[in-house]
């Protein structure tokens, strides 16, 4: 691959292959994801990228007909071993969806949901825990007032914000991001890449986008995408301007969408 | 490390309190069907379904149900035809002539929710007073009306569910060919949920056939097979739950049996419209 | 060619007046039911005030008393009974084949649900006959050391709550199936267990949902009559325990219409009782719909 970044892997693909129903949908990925950057996956819709992302935290274990073949590691853990705990590795990584999905709680009680399910019951050291992951997503001012009120009344950049603050809070290492903008106005989606480039100093981020200006934005490190196979992958400026495979071309020139 | 045992604890609690609940429901079903026909295998005669009841048939003698097997026939048929006449057009006025927000369908299904939810045995005291108000004596007909008013939510309902699928463009392929609503109605969109109608009608002839609550007072009854309208008529449920209320345990077992019949017939009828919808789902505009 | 296009519009002229005049039946139905009845009934209202029939225990039509209470505490005991046993069964089974089950599990158990609901009534009464009632009196009322013939509110009850299963399970299923897969699986990702999201998300989601399933579930309790009537004792007094004998308000219509209308006043009383079970099944049921509507909005 000739990278001149140098970088630890935090999570290792080898070999992964999934299946729908007999059909691939994603086609023998071998990736390494580095630690603390933004990795961007592009590629056109329908592609596979968000399945590569819940393939990341199983996501996929539950949904009828797929099947997974492969390893992914993280920090040398083989998250596929039939051995490990399922919800200890989803903690380990948070998810942000492409339409903000609060729980039916108030917005105090989606923050405090996960640190309660892993057992953190006390209310004061809850409360900690709230205040400053909200503050960490930039909507504390907002709603410091009204933490009692449903999440439900919110705006959709406050929700979506909301969402990055209640999936920090579990303490993750990786945050995955399926197209986390995709439903905000220009304003709100600003607010959310900016948040993402302050947090990368402490976790190592995954976003799928199809906005290929956003990614310029933000990513440090490329992989695309078509087609269910992984065409190409390095750091960003090396992708954006020195594409090798001519279908990488033709996606960056906007020929295939 | 002790917090996941426990979470994993009530998991693994609630999991099998939900698989035992499922196979509950299942097992139930089982055992109904099951003992009806079991019970019954040791009281059925051919005669049963054969003859009707010759005198003294509830005392302990000679017969069968055929009157009460034939009735139920004529009233359900009877009713379900009524009804058809009724949510049929209704269905397809609702769904092709006005808008869904429209006084005229916002009343019209209000009231098939009320009355989807009315007891059968109101609808029996309802045909009662009905029938007494016309002067009519407990007869065929006036069964056939108050079954024919049972069923009418229940078909409705049904055929709703189905019609309203019909997509938009598909009727406007239609129009846009020169045919008037009502040639859209009965050529394009019954025929594109013809599956789900013909289950409609045969969903409420099932509950028709088996309700006795609104027969008691309507249909009256008798040991022989009804040849006019105005004549009583035997019915199954009916023919069951007088079986059952004799003394004479040789006749109580016979309501096994009759159980057992109606019981099939309902079952006929299920596995009917089940294939139904499967073999002309080909012929649906996806 | 234009006789025949003016042909195709008389017809289809005709047709729309004759549909809409069809679809002003099921509201008079409804009317007429609600004023058929309410006419029928008159007569004894003229006679006994309204707190005379329903808080009376005396029901001896022949000298002229009709107490509906030993009724109303009848239907009220069974359908309680009926409720206790059926919804946490049905609300099990909902969320093990909404949240749990393999396609094919919730496939085959379709058919077995659509099929208990269509059981008729009186098939359901002859199992409870040979089925319900002997295990009622021969083997729980000792072990409870009391003496039942097994004709009795327990009896009732259980059929009931047989008979009511279909109703909120599939209902409740509709509802779950309204909570949309991806707020699942923002829960998930944050490290909660499958049940753990069901507890806090799905349920919580759905609550109006199920409350409104077991409205109607109660509702078609109330109004159920044959399978009740053949195993519950018909008793007219108020049960003081659920292995006495009970007279649900349906079964007191139902077993005596024969006499109805050779007794003063008997056939308005029972049409007065036909009354009150239509008022109080159609706002259970109007309730359970208000709820859902109100369900359904708040998730826009």
């Amino acid at each position: 691959m000739g990278s001149k970044m140098e970088f630890q892997t935090h999570i290792s693909i080898k070999n992964l292959n999934v299946y729908y129903s007999s059909e691939f949908v994603l086609k023998n990925i071998n990736l390494d994801i580095p630690d603390k950057k933004i990795t961007v996956i592009i590629g056109p819709s329908g592609c596979g990228k968000t399945t590569l992302l819940k393939s990341l935290n199983r996501l996929l274990d539950p949904v009828n007909g797929v099947r997974v073949e492969g390893k992914v590691f993280v920090d040398r853990e083989n998250i596929y071993e039939s051995m490990t705990e399922v919800t200890h590795i989803r903690k380990k990584m948070g998810l942000l969806s492409q339409r903000p999905q609060v729980l039916p709680m108030s917005i105090y009680d989606n923050v405090a949901y996960g640190p309660r399910i892993h057992g953190n019951k006390e209310k004061s050291k809850l409360d900690i825990i709230v205040e400053h992951y909200l503050k960490v997503a930039g909507l504390w001012d907002e709603v410091k007032s009204r933490l009692s009120q449903p999440a439900s009344r919110l705006s959709m950049g406050q929700q979506q914000r909301l969402c990055l603050a209640r999936g920090l809070a579990v303490e993750p290492e990786i945050i995955l991001g399926d197209e986390p903008t995709s439903a905000l106005d220009p304003q709100s989606s600003q607010n959310v890449e900016r948040r993402l480039i302050e947090l990368k100093t402490d976790y190592t981020i995954i976003v799928v986008t199809h906005i290929l200006r956003q990614a310029k934005r933000i990513a440090d490190y490329i992989a695309f995408l078509y087609l269910g196979e992984l065409v190409e992958h390095g750091p960003a400026q090396e992708i954006f301007e020195n594409p090798r495979d001519p279908r990488t071309k033709a996606y960056l020139t906007g020929e295939i969408s | 490390m002790m917090k996941p045992n426990k979470r994993k604890f009530e998991e693994g609690f609630f999991k099998l309190l939900m698989g035992v609940s499922t196979i509950l429901v299942i097992g139930i079903l089982l055992l109904i069907i099951g003992t009806i026909v079991w019970k019954s295998l040791a009281v059925f005669k051919l005669s049963m379904i054969l003859r009707t009841p010759q005198g003294g048939y509830y005392l302990g003698k000679e017969g069968g149900i055929l009157n009460a097997i034939v009735g139920s026939f004529y009233l359900a048929s009877g009713a379900t035809v009524i009804s058809i006449f009724l949510s049929l057009p209704i269905v397809l006025y609702l769904n092709l002539y006005t808008k869904k927000s429209s006084a005229a369908s916002l009343l019209t299904r209000f009231s098939f929710d009320v009355l989807w939810g009315v007891p059968s045995i109101v609808y029996g005291a309802f045909g009662f007073i009905i029938m007494i108000f016309l002067g009519l004596r407990a007869s065929l007909l006036a069964g056939m009306v108050t079954v024919a008013l049972l069923e009418l939510p229940i078909m409705s309902r049904a055929m709703d569910e189905v019609v309203r699928m019909v997509p938009l463009e598909l009727q406007d392929a239609s129009y846009s060919l020169g045919a008037t609503k009502l040639e859209t109605a009965l050529k394009v969109v019954v025929r594109q949920s013809l599956p789900g109608i013909l289950t409609a009608i045969l969903l409420a002839f099932g509950r028709g056939i088996g309700d006795a609550a609104s027969v008691l007072f309507t249909a009256g009854f008798s040991d022989r097979i009804p040849t006019s309208l105005s004549q009583p008529a035997a019915t199954l449920p009916l023919a069951i739950f007088f079986q059952l209320g004799t003394p004479f345990p040789e006749v109580q077992e016979r309501a096994y049996a009759s159980a057992a019949i109606l019981t099939m017939i309902i079952l006929l009828i299920s596995i009917v419209s089940r294939v139904l919808i499967k073999r002309y789902t080909k012929h649906l505009v996806r | 060619m234009k006789e025949r296009r003016r042909l195709r519009l008389l017809k289809d002229l005709l047709a729309r007046r004759v549909m809409f005049l069809l679809t002003a039946v099921p509201g008079l139905v409804v009317l007429l039911m609600i004023f058929g009845l309410f006419q029928k009934s008159r007569p004894i209202l003229a006679v006994k005030s309204v707190s005379d029939l329903l808080f009376s225990l005396s029901w001896h039509p022949l000298k002229g008393e009709f107490g509906f209470l030993p009724f109303i505490m009848g239907t009220l005991w069974v359908t309680f009974v009926a409720l206790i046993l059926a919804v946490p069964v049905s609300l099990l089974t909902a969320i093990y084949l909404s949240e749990y089950a393999p396609k094919f599990i919730r496939e085959y158990t379709k058919p077995v649900i659509d099929l208990l609901a269509g059981i008729p009534s009186v098939v359901y009464g002859v199992w409870g006959v040979l089925v319900v009632v002997p295990l009622v009196g021969n083997r729980l009322s000792p072990l409870f050391g009391v003496y039942s013939s097994g004709y009795c509110v327990l009896s009732g009850g259980i059929v009931l709550a047989i008979m009511i299963l279909p109703t909120i399970i599939h209902v409740s299923q509709e509802v779950f199936s309204t909570v949309p897969y991806e707020i699942r699986e923002a829960s998930l990702s944050l490290g909660a267990t499958r049940w753990e999201t069901t507890k806090h998300v799905v349920l919580r989601k759905g609550l109006q949902g199920i409350i409104a399933a077991v409205v109607l579930g109660l509702s078609r309790a109330f109004g159920e009559t044959m399978a009740v009537l053949m195993v519950v004792g018909n008793v007219a007094k108020v049960p003081k325990s659920i292995f006495d004998g009970a007279y649900p308000l349906p079964a007191l219509i139902a077993n005596n219409y024969g006499e109805m209308l050779s007794v003063p006043l008997y056939d308005s009383a029972l049409l007065l009782a036909a009354l009150i079970l239509l008022f109080v099944v159609l706002s259970f049921n109007i309730l359970a719909r208000y709820i859902l509507i109100k369900a359904e909005k708040k998730a826009e």
